[in-house]
This record gives structure tokens, C-alpha cells and sequence, in this order.
């Protein structure tokens, strides 16, 4: 079985065009089986390769230096939290709601609960310090947040 | 012109219902500008940039039509232009609200600016965060393919230009331009050694140019208004300095923390943090007083409440140790926070962001992260002062010992951070308290 489904291969195709060489087409493919599969496995890894025309390691190096892409031994929960801790958002709370939310849960930042519904990060500076402390759900931003409010949107 | 009579410019047509549609960006006079550009010759449009004295808004205030001139003249093959949408210095989040709100402007900049510098590809390097950003963007770029606004002869012209978004995937060094040009490659996004700048070599080794969103969203303006209109605006440069290159136009102002009404000002580049916080944010918040602001993003460094008169134009902020004017985010800390707290943040920050290839870089932020936590920790050591300035005095491009200049940007919090609050810090160390602060486990 493969672990690209053939829409993703067919997705990873429309961007050959796109781009002098196939290694660009590195990041837009990790998204597309990180965003599926909550994680990118050895196997994606080696099929990735295959299709731009690399070596598996080429592609793991990328990935292992973007802390956003999680590798099979540790995938994310159905749901990602980012709570964001620079400088703005430290300054109205952000580390509070951290540490209330690391109570709630039961975890600890990078971790995931339990029930495998949610995974709790520490983002750095999401560029809404407007809206400080602030979140990200998958790749959506919320501002002013409380532990409340966080659960409600996990929930929704 | 005086900040009081100053009407909006980047800013004019956010929160108009519907403000990111092509049909409402049309329907109040865009792509005007870009019907205007085709009928120059793309050195007279390079001209009027360089005219207009604009300085690139990313960071480094670099002229933006100076830059475009370097590029190799009567060269073959592609040039390309990368958009830098990266945005992730702490404090800063205009370009979010620019896309979200009008993407048009900034498209319509960016055709411009490739028109000029016979780009033909354009990729839009946009932060992987910015979901939202990144919908919208798709949004308009489609309905610009639909309308003849990109791909085969522009408008009827003979340009043709491509754009293609890219997202990065959360790191801060994506946004130094060729750690942003290696990521778009598909490697780390480590910096690379400059000779080469991106004008000669630069994206798939072909000369590129890099600019800013919100740099992109002036120069539709520019085309528009003219360069005299735009002069008209911000700061003139100093005619007993050659080397000042002046700040003109409009600037959008992030303001951040301690605040009553945080969020995005436009004013002419010059206006005073002070100004910035009392009349545009609603001033302190709690009735407290500002102790520290930083007036650029965390990379600049602190300025005192004493120097809060400073103008935040790209000379203002230097004149009082600061790094520069950098990205305009204005980050305010009340007299209630310490600074024991304030610079672990920064330092932490740059810690944990440095992409690790140059050893006083990642060493040096390392080590300084280390030393902050054993003082929070009640354990410092008053000689840990001097051990933290060695290390700010001895990473960054300006001593030379790295390749990039986010060294001089963990360099600046702890410089400034010294020099103005020392007392308080030593007094602190003596205490031997420990910081009030939630300890988070894997902090960084
Ligand atoms: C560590 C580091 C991070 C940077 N991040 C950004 C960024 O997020 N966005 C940006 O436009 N420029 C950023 N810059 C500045 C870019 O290297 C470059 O100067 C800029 O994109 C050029 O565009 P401009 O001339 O229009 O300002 C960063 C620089 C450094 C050293
Ligand atoms: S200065 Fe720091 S971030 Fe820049 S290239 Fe060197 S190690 Fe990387
Ligand atoms: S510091 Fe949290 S969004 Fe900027």
C-alpha cells in the first residue's frame, strides 16, 4: 500500500511546473501528508524522494530541521495547539495560559492527551501580538485567549 | 504634512465590507497603478522607486529601487522575484492584516516591482501560521488569473509573470532572505554567505530579488501617487550626512503588551513612541508607566522610558542604542515587570531559533538563555553581567563572526537590556529571588 494517496500525488505533480527544480516541491508535499496523516512517515519519506527525484535523506533532512513536521514514532492528536509565549504575548499571559492549560490536560508542552484529541505546543511569536495571548489551531489564529476559550474552540 | 491631518494609505480601505474582493479593490480605482507601470519602461518605473526614496519595510530598510538596479543588466534566463511573507519578529503582525484585509494592494505591488525587474515568476513566501492569510492570497491570485492580471500578457501587455504561493513551516530564519531562498528550495534553511547577494545569485541560483509584503504595498502607492507624493511624508534625510538615505512615506506601526488598545497604526515614519502609545494605543495599561519599549521588534533592543521622545524613523531608533527602527513594532513593558523576565523571553527566543551553523550564534544564545535562567533562578552571579555582554559584544555580522544578522538581533535585547537597566538587574541577582514566572517544561 502506499501512503500517498494518488490525490496527493497528483497534487504534488500540479506543482512541477511551478518551480525550476522538483526539491522545491519539498515543503508543499511534508504539508500535504503532515495536514493527512498527523505525522510523515519513513515510508512517505521514501515515496516523497521517489517522486522528486532525491534521496530519502535529502528529504529527512529538511523535515528534521522544521520543528513543525512530526516523524511516526510521535504524531500529533486529532487536534494541534499552539500557544504562542514571545515577548507580547508573555507580557498578557501567554505563559499562565500555558501552564493552566498544561494543568487541564495533564501534559506537557509537545505532548498529547490521553484520549488523543489534542496536542499542546509552544509557538514563538504567531503575529498576532495584537490579539495577545494568543493561538493557533491547526493553521488558524485566535486572539485573546483564555483556557476557556481554547477548550471551546478544541471542542467546536 | 502633520500626523494629525495624515489620512491612511496602506490602511485606507480596511475595514470596507468585502475590502479583499478584486470587484471592491477595482471598484475604488486598482490596478490603476499597474495599467500606469505597463506603459513606462521598466527603468522609468525602477526611476520613480528610486525617486521616492522608499526603504524596504522587512527590517533592514535597505532602497528598494536600488536594490531592483542591481540586478545583472542584458542577462538571459530567469530572474525571479521572492516576496517575503515570513513575518514572525516578535511584536510584528502588519503584514497579516495587510493580506487578510486588502491582498490586492500587495499584489498589485508585486506586479509592479516584477514588471520592473523583469521578473516572471513570483513566489510568495508566506508563513506556514497564516492559514487565513494564505486562503485569501489564493483567493486573489485566482481571481487576478481570471481577470488578466497574471499569466499570458498582462492587461494586453507583452509582460507575463506567474505567481505561486509558498508556505514555509514555522521557523524564524525563514525570514533572513537566503535562509528564506534555501527554504524555498526545499533544503534547511540555513543562511548562506553573502557575496553572493540574491541580485547576482540568488533563488535556483538565478538573480532574485527579495522584498517585503508591506514594501510591496508601497510601491503600488508610489506608481499611483508619485514619488513627490510620497516625499511628502516622514522624515528628510540629513543633509550633513551623505550616508542617510531618509525615511519618507507611510509606515504601519505594530503596537504590543502593555497597552490599552493594542493594534496597527499607520502615521508618516518620524512619529515618537511616545505619541505612538499615548494618542494612538490609549496609553498604559492599569494606569502603570512604560518602564522599558522596544521599538522595532525584540531584535532592536530596548529603549528607557526617558527615551520615549525618540522619532521611529530608521536614523531615530539608532541615536539611542537601539539596532535600528527594524520591523516598527512597538512592544511596550510596564513598571511592574522585570527585566530579569523580559530578557529571558528575548534571549530564549533566539535560542531557540538559531538555525545552528555558526557556533558564536548558537553557542552564544545558548549560553545567554542559560545564564538568565540561572538567575531567575535565584542563582546568579553579579559577575554573569559581564559575562552576558562578552557574549553580546562578540556574536553578529557587525563584529563578524556570523553569517546572518539574527546573532546581532539576540545580541541587541541583552546590550541594551544592560546598559539601561543594570541597577536593576544587579539588584536582583543580590536578592536572590526567583522569578514569579509558570516554569514550562521544554521552554525551549
Ligand atoms: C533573522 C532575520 C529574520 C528576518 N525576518 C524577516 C521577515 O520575517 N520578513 C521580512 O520581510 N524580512 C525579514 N528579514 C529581512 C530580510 O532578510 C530582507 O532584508 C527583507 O526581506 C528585504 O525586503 P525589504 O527590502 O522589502 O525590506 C529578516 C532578517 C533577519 C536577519
Ligand atoms: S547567525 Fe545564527 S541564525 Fe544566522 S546563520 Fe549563523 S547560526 Fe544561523
Ligand atoms: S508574541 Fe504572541 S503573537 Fe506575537
Amino acid at each position: 500500500m502506499s501512503e500517498l494517496t494518488d490525490d496527493m500525488k497528483a497534487k504534488i505533480r500540479e506543482h512541477f511546473g511551478h518551480y525550476p527544480t522538483k526539491q522545491a516541491i519539498t515543503l508543499p508535499a511534508l504539508h500535504m501528508v503532515q495536514d493527512a496523516k498527523r505525522c510523515v512517515s519513513n515510508k512517505a519519506i521514501e515515496e516523497i524522494a521517489d517522486m522528486l527525484e532525491l534521496a530519502p535523506s535529502q528529504i529527512n533532512d529538511t523535515l528534521s530541521f522544521y520543528g513543525y513536521f512530526r516523524t511516526e514514532d510521535a504524531p500529533t492528536g486529532e487536534k494541534r495547539v499552539w500557544i504562542c509565549r514571545s515577548l507580547p504575548c508573555m507580557l498578557r499571559g501567554g505563559e499562565e495560559l500555558l501552564a493552566e492549560l498544561c494543568e487541564r490536560w495533564g501534559i506537557q508542552p509537545g505532548q498529547t492527551t490521553a484520549d488523543g484529541k489534542v496536542t499542546l505546543e509552544l509557538a514563538e511569536c504567531l503575529g498576532a501580538c495584537d490579539g495577545a495571548p494568543c493561538m493557533l489551531l491547526g493553521d488558524e489564529l485566535s486572539l485573546r485567549m483564555t483556557a476557556d476559550s481554547v477548550e471551546e474552540h478544541v471542542k467546536g | 504634512m502633520t500626523n494629525a491631518s495624515f489620512e491612511p494609505v496602506l490602511l485606507a480601505r480596511i475595514n470596507k465590507p468585502d475590502s479583499a474582493s478584486l470587484a471592491s479593490y477595482k471598484a475604488d480605482g486598482g490596478y490603476a497603478g499597474l495599467r500606469k507601470a505597463l506603459d513606462m519602461t521598466q527603468a522609468q518605473v525602477i526611476d520613480l522607486v528610486k525617486a521616492s526614496g522608499l526603504r524596504g519595510r522587512g527590517g533592514a530598510g535597505f532602497p528598494t529601487g536600488m536594490k531592483w538596479s542591481f540586478l545583472p543588466q542584458n542577462i538571459t534566463g530567469p530572474i525571479y522575484m521572492c516576496i517575503n511573507g515570513d513575518e514572525s519578529e516578535p511584536g510584528t503582525f502588519n503584514n497579516r492584516i495587510l493580506i487578510e484585509e486588502d491582498p490586492h494592494q500587495v499584489l498589485e505591488g508585486i506586479v509592479i516591482g516584477c514588471y520592473a525587474t523583469r521578473a516572471t515568476t513570483a513566489y510568495f513566501y508566506l508563513r506556514y501560521e497564516y492559514g487565513h492569510c494564505y486562503r485569501t492570497l489564493q483567493k486573489a491570485v485566482d481571481e487576478m488569473y481570471a481577470a488578466g492580471l497574471l499569466g499570458k500578457n498582462i492587461l494586453g501587455s507583452n509582460y507575463s509573470l506567474d505567481i505561486h504561493l509558498h508556505r514555509g513551516a514555522c521557523a524564524y530564519i525563514c525570514g533572513e532572505e537566503t535562509g528564506l531562498i534555501e527554504s524555498l528550495e526545499g533544503k534547511r534553511a540555513w543562511p548562506r554567505i553573502k557575496p553572493p547577494f540574491p541580485a547576482v545569485e540568488g533563488a535556483f541560483r538565478r538573480p532574485t530579488v527579495v522584498n517585503n509584503v508591506e514594501t510591496m504595498a508601497c510601491v503600488t502607492h508610489i506608481v499611483n501617487r508619485g514619488a513627490e507624493w510620497f516625499q511628502s511624508m516622514g522624515i528628510a534625510k540629513d543633509p550633513n550626512n551623505p550616508r542617510d538615505a531618509g525615511s519618507y512615506g507611510p509606515k504601519l506601526y505594530c503596537i504590543s503588551g502593555h497597552v490599552n488598545k493594542p493594534g496597527l497604526v499607520e502615521l508618516p515614519l518620524g512619529v515618537t513612541a511616545r505619541e505612538l502609545i499615548d494618542k494612538h494605543a490609549g496609553g498604559v495599561w492599569k494606569g502603570r508607566k512604560a518602564k522599558a519599549v522596544v521599538p522595532g521588534g525584540i531584535s532592536m533592543g530596548f529603549m528607557s522610558e526617558a527615551e520615549l521622545d525618540t522619532p521611529l524613523d530608521f536614523a531615530g531608533p539608532g541615536r539611542v542604542g537601539c539596532l535600528g527602527l527594524g520591523t516598527a513594532a512597538v512592544i511596550v513593558i510596564d513598571d511592574h515587570t522585570s527585566m530579569v523576565d523580559v530578557l529571558y523571553n528575548a534571549c530564549r527566543f533566539f535560542a531557540h531559533e538559531s538555525c545552528g551553523q555558526c557556533t558564536p550564534c548558537r553557542e552564544g544564545t545558548a549560553w545567554s538563555t542559560k545564564i538568565l535562567e540561572r538567575i531567575r533562578s535565584g542563582n546568579g552571579k553579579l559577575s554573569d553581567i559581564d559575562l552576558l555582554l562578552e557574549i553580546s559584544s562578540s556574536i553578529g555580522t557587525i563584529p563578524g563572526t556570523t553569517i546572518c544578522g539574527l546573532a546581532d538581533g539576540a545580541a541587541w535585547p541583552i546590550k541594551t537590556a544592560i546598559a539601561k537597566f543594570r541597577p536593576e538587574l544587579e539588584e536582583y541577582i543580590r536578592s536572590g529571588r526567583k522569578s514569579a514566572a509558570p516554569q514550562l517544561v521544554g521552554a525551549h
